[in-house]
């Protein structure tokens, strides 16, 4: 075979594969019966029925594989206690730990309560902006979602997150978050901690939709968003919201 | 091979370089880099399809309706809204291969304190008890069935619940009254106390059956009904249940 026909013939081959390769790629990438055009997803949070029994916490994390460690959180719950001489704690509660040890007096206690965290998936996301690399982006549905591939483990998005809603996950050395269960919500399933919350705390639906359990929620509630003054336009939204919460 | 250069001159030889060089760098960038790392929209559904791919954990509560009787038992008792897999963990495996994967049955206190140990930051009203009184050491299952959980048997005595107001009318002159003699108690009090409750007496004549001036009762402190006290029921000044001297 001729030097030059060896070359044009490898060539030609190369352009097929790539071809190929491009459509394998796309038709793997076609969800079926699902079309994200048509959800618009959102989380209501009763801070009321919260018992901070931290079921969540550990549902995420066995459905996501998140670090057992406690400082490597997709959702977290936050207990506050406001003391009659207007000290506020705020603890993240680690199921793990028995909670026979109470640092407070009951009698200095004005109030407390339990407030779960997770991602709020903002209309206006900051970790979105200030990636370099484009790795997150907010899906047609409405998730944040980080992909892990292009992420270059900067931390960027870390520190933009105003709800510190994101960490490093210690084993791909890359930024990871609440993605609402996107592998189980494009499947009709609730998102984990909504599934096990014992007290229906965590309300999931469609933003859009007239007829759900989370627009009774907000039909039947007063809500409030964390940080509205920063208009990220958070899609998590609370009714029983306490001032001091940040 | 120096013959085959030496028939073109220098300078060809160079642009033929650089033209290779380009054509190589292009079809590197074109074929070999994977296209979710060039276009947006390629990116974004590789990510999606990673996402969307990740295996299912927790399976949800209609799945275990299916073959378990419990769940009808469960779905009229206080832990209705409570899904099997709260307690019982994840258990998509165990919905897919039955016989050979089993989730938890979680049988010590520590499961049930988790949610039901008292806490001042809990909602008020949430069923909490102090493990280390209310029968220590002894597995929450012993009395309590955890797929309809209630007290072991309804209270024969209102002390069982009422143990403050039990307490200070033993040292009241009151203390040889029946609570059932000023207080009509319907069944259901002792099922569902917050929605079914104790009477309390609704006029000045109630008490004025012992403590009216024309009571047959002997030893009783004895007023005018018509003018003592004029609009008021008499328990808005006077604490049946404490000892008083007025």
């Amino acid at each position: 075979m001729k030097r030059r026909k060896f070359i044009e013939r490898s060539l030609v081959m190369l352009a097929q594969f790539g071809v190929m390769g491009g459509i394998f790629r796309r038709a793997k990438a076609e969800l079926k019966d699902y079309d994200p055009s048509k959800h618009y997803y959102g989380m209501g949070i009763q801070i009321n029925k919260c018992i901070g029994c931290g079921k969540c916490v550990e549902a995420c994390k066995a459905e996501n594989g998140v670090p057992k460690e406690p400082f490597f959180f997709r959702t977290w719950v936050e207990r506050y206690v406001i003391k009659k001489d207007n000290g506020v704690t705020v603890q993240s509660i680690d199921p793990r730990i028995e909670r026979s040890y109470e640092a407070f007096a009951e009698k200095d206690i004005l109030r407390s309560f339990f407030v779960p965290k997770l991602c709020n998936q903002c209309e206006n996301p900051p970790c979105v902006q200030v990636c370099p690399v484009g790795a997150t982006f907010k899906t047609a549905d409405g998730v944040i979602l980080v992909d892990a591939d292009r992420c270059i483990g900067c931390r960027y998005c870390i520190q933009a997150c105003p709800y510190g809603a994101r960490y490093l996950n210690p084993e791909t050395e890359t930024a990871d978050k609440c993605t609402f269960c996107y592998h189980r919500i494009t499947k009709g399933l609730l998102p984990a901690c909504v599934e096990v919350c014992p007290t229906q705390a965590r309300i999931f639906g469609d933003v859009k939709s007239n007829a759900s359990p989370l627009a009774r929620f907000k039909r039947m509630n007063k809500i409030h968003v964390l940080k509205p003054s920063l208009n990220t336009e958070p899609k998590v939204t609370y009714s029983d919201l306490d001032g001091e919460v940040r | 091979m120096k013959n085959f250069f030496q028939r073109f001159p220098d300078s060809l030889i160079r642009i033929g370089a650089v033209f290779l060089l380009f054509v190589s760098a292009i079809l590197f960038v074109r074929f070999i880099i994977p296209s979710s790392l060039k276009n947006e929209e390629e990116h974004v559904k590789a990510t999606i399809e990673r996402e969307t791919s990740r295996s299912v954990r927790y399976a949800g509560s209609d799945v275990c309706a299916d073959c378990h009787e419990e769940y009808n038992v469960k779905k009229l008792g206080y832990h209705r809204n409570l899904s099997c897999e709260t307690c019982h963990g994840p258990a998509k495996e165990h919905s897919e291969n039955p016989t050979e994967t089993k989730p938890v049955v979680p049988k010590k206190r520590e499961a049930c304190s988790l949610c039901h140990t008292y806490n001042p930051s809990r909602p008020t009203g949430f069923p909490q008890i102090n493990p280390v009184v209310h029968n220590p050491l002894k597995p929450c299952v012993t009395c309590h069935n955890p797929h309809d959980p209630k007290p072991p048997r309804v209270p024969q005595e209102c002390q069982a619940c009422h143990a403050e107001i039990a307490r200070t009318k033993a040292v009241s002159p009151h203390v040889q009254l029946e609570c059932t003699t000023c207080h009509t108690v319907p069944q259901q009090h002792k099922v569902i106390p917050r929605e079914v409750k104790a009477s309390i007496p609704g006029d000045r004549t109630f008490c004025g059956k012992c403590h009216s001036k024309d009571s047959p009762a002997k030893e009783t402190p004895k007023v005018d009904i018509s003018t003592h006290g004029e609009k008021y029921l008499c328990w808005q000044c006077h604490y049946p249940h404490m000892p008083e001297v007025e």
